[in-house]
């Protein structure tokens, strides 16, 4: 390549990444430094943020701390929340790949003519409003819906008094599940889809059974698809406010709604940043664990 | 190696195990379904509680076309998922291209990072940002920034798959011929990557239009938008009104699948430009 090209290439290749590049810059890392910031701050008087620099009049809080942490670990109640949420996040992670692994199978085992159209009607349902599709359930599990009206009169026969349904960890769930099982669907299909159907061939020539034909070699295969949909699932799950603020109780916080009070109504931005660090410390983690997982999976296949 | 004959695939494939995999399928898709059908039939039930079927009626969507609130609401949706879809395509599109074509180390994570991580962090670090930084009234400027910042990465996935799938000798038979980078941009490459483009940005518009978490956050207290309002909607008083913008709602999306289907599949794909048989098979 002549100098000249070389010259234009290194300017294309500024003009081409710069602007993505300054915008996110700006509106991505900044803001996220500005949160650690924040975390370590006094919160003001009325809301908001204590000064950096020394007010007038003395005494008052100013300068940086540690003190968002601290309240965060000296009261158990905080850490409680957090391991609720881990808790929520895994059953959801469960419930949704017990879900979502035979549809995903059947689909990449399907006559290939079929195969889109049925990952099209997972995505969907998905592509409908997020608040739509958590409304839906406020419906369904209604008191006076037709779901609630069937489990107490079953209930009633047993002699157990009527449960409602609806804002209770039960409905959370249930609005977990419903609003991130595309997320596992997916990768899963595009593992399976790919997996050599010989392989299954061969087990059978030598004698295994249909589960051992699957408990052998296609759930080991798809071990990198099961944590990739795993992740996907666990990650929003972690942070979610809006199910448990619509389908919960008064009891069901996570962390994500502890994470909107201290924003839109106790108005602690530091403790509210602090608690924003801690997710995000929680997300690199478990998003660091499924990729060695999924790492280590593919490295003993090959 | 022998391959084995092909109908002993099929014997897999046809196993007794199916059988459950097709219940268990059939169990999901109406999971899936059920709560959104019962949204839409509820939205023309004669009854202001979603209990029972009383009777057909409109009246839920006439009374929703008489509130000025929820109209307003619509329509700065609408400006805000123009508005960001619109920036958002451009950035991201850019975002795409150096990606795939140049290796860049920071780029990549700063465009793919807003995609995965919880929405609630981007929508608080931003409102801190807005309010700290900038000192910027919180309102539409705020929310289609916002929308902006996460939609990029959407599209630069988009993008960046169309071009993994192309022949990169198209591109050099092009600077073969003499072409600029500007004109082997134009003239090969952006005709090539648009269905993608399209399909980013009709991606980035139902993405706004339907985000609810980081709107939230960097909504301010002036004007209505519409995912708040259906949210207070549904935290305040739930009337079989939220059903019908629901619907509506369900509808527009459709439309844009729909839309972005028909756009990729009129498209000419990158494999199948004259010379070039990559992805024939």
């Amino acid at each position: 390549m002549t100098r000249e090209s070389g010259k234009e290439n290194r300017a294309a290749r500024i003009l081409v990444s710069g602007p993505p590049l300054l915008f996110l810059v700006v509106f991505f890392v900044a803001p996220s430094l500005i949160m650690v910031l924040t975390s370590f701050r006094f919160p003001g008087e009325f809301g908001g943020l204590a000064p950096i620099a020394a007010p007038a009049e003395k005494g008052s809080e100013h300068g940086f701390t540690a003190e968002a942490y601290q309240f965060f670990f000296s009261d158990f109640l905080y850490a409680q929340i957090f391991l609720k949420s881990f808790a929520v996040a895994a059953a959801t992670t469960l419930i949704c790949l017990v879900m979502a692994y035979p549809l995903a199978l059947l689909i990449a085992r399907s006559k290939k003519q079929f195969r889109n159209l049925m990952v099209l009607l997972v995505v969907l349902p998905f592509a409908s409003n997020f608040l739509i599709r958590i409304y839906a359930w406020m419906i369904i599990l209604g008191p006076e819906s037709a779901l609630s009206h069937f489990v107490n009169a079953i209930l009633a026969t047993f002699g157990v008094t009527p449960v409602t349904l609806l804002f209770s960890p039960f409905a959370v769930m249930v609005g977990m599940v419903y609003v991130h099982l595309p997320f596992m669907v997916l990768p899963l299909y595009t593992n399976l889809e790919k997996h050599d159907l010989s392989l299954l061939d061969a087990a059978q020539d030598l004698g295994a059974t249909s589960w051992q034909r699957f408990w052998r070699v296609t759930w080991p295969l798809s071990l990198p698809g099961v944590f990739a949909g795993s992740a996907l699932v666990f990650i929003p799950v972690l942070g979610m406010f809006a199910v448990p603020d619509i389908l919960g109780g008064t009891g069901d916080i996570l962390i994500g709604n502890l994470i909107k009070d201290q924003f839109l109504g106790t108005r602690d931005w530091p403790f509210g940043s602090a608690l924003s660090i801690m997710l995000t410390l929680a997300v690199l983690s478990v998003a660091g664990l499924a990729t060695w997982f999924a790492r280590s999976a593919t490295g003993q296949r090959a | 190696m022998v391959r084995p004959l092909r109908h002993g695939t099929e014997s897999v494939a046809m196993d007794r195990g199916n059988m459950w995999l097709w219940l268990a399928a059939v169990l999901v898709y109406a999971f899936l379904y059920i709560p959104l059908f019962i949204v839409v039939a509820y939205s023309f039930n004669d009854s202001r509680l979603n209990a029972e079927w009383v009777g057909f009626t409109l009246s839920w969507y006439k009374a929703l076309f008489t509130n000025t609130e929820m109209l307003t609401a619509a329509r700065n949706s609408l400006i805000i998922a123009l508005s960001a879809s619109f920036s958002a395509t451009v950035l991201g599109t850019m975002a795409g291209l150096a990606i795939h074509r140049y290796k860049l180390k920071v780029l990549p994570i700063l465009v793919f990072t807003p995609v995965a991580m919880p929405e609630i962090l981007l929508g608080v670090s931003l409102l801190l940002f807005f309010l700290q930084v900038l000192n910027l009234t919180l309102g539409m400027v705020s929310i289609i920034i916002a929308h902006t910042t996460f939609c990029i990465g959407f599209v630069a996935i988009i993008v960046r798959a169309r071009l993994q799938g192309m022949d990169e000798s198209i591109f050099e038979a092009a600077r073969d011929l003499g072409a600029s980078s500007w004109q082997t941009f134009r003239l090969v490459t952006l005709p090539l990557i648009m269905p993608a483009v399209v399909a980013g940005a009709l991606m980035s518009f139902t993405l706004s239009i339907d985000d609810f978490v980081i709107t939230f956050f960097t909504k301010g207290v002036g004007e209505p938008i519409l995912p708040i309002q259906i949210y207070t909607m549904i935290k305040v008083a739930v009337t079989p009104e939220v059903n019908a913008i629901s619907t509506l709602l369900m509808l527009l999306t459709l439309g844009m699948i729909i839309l972005a289907a028909r756009l990729e599949a009129r498209a000419p794909s990158g494999g199948s430009v004259p010379s070039s048989g990559k992805e024939a098979g």
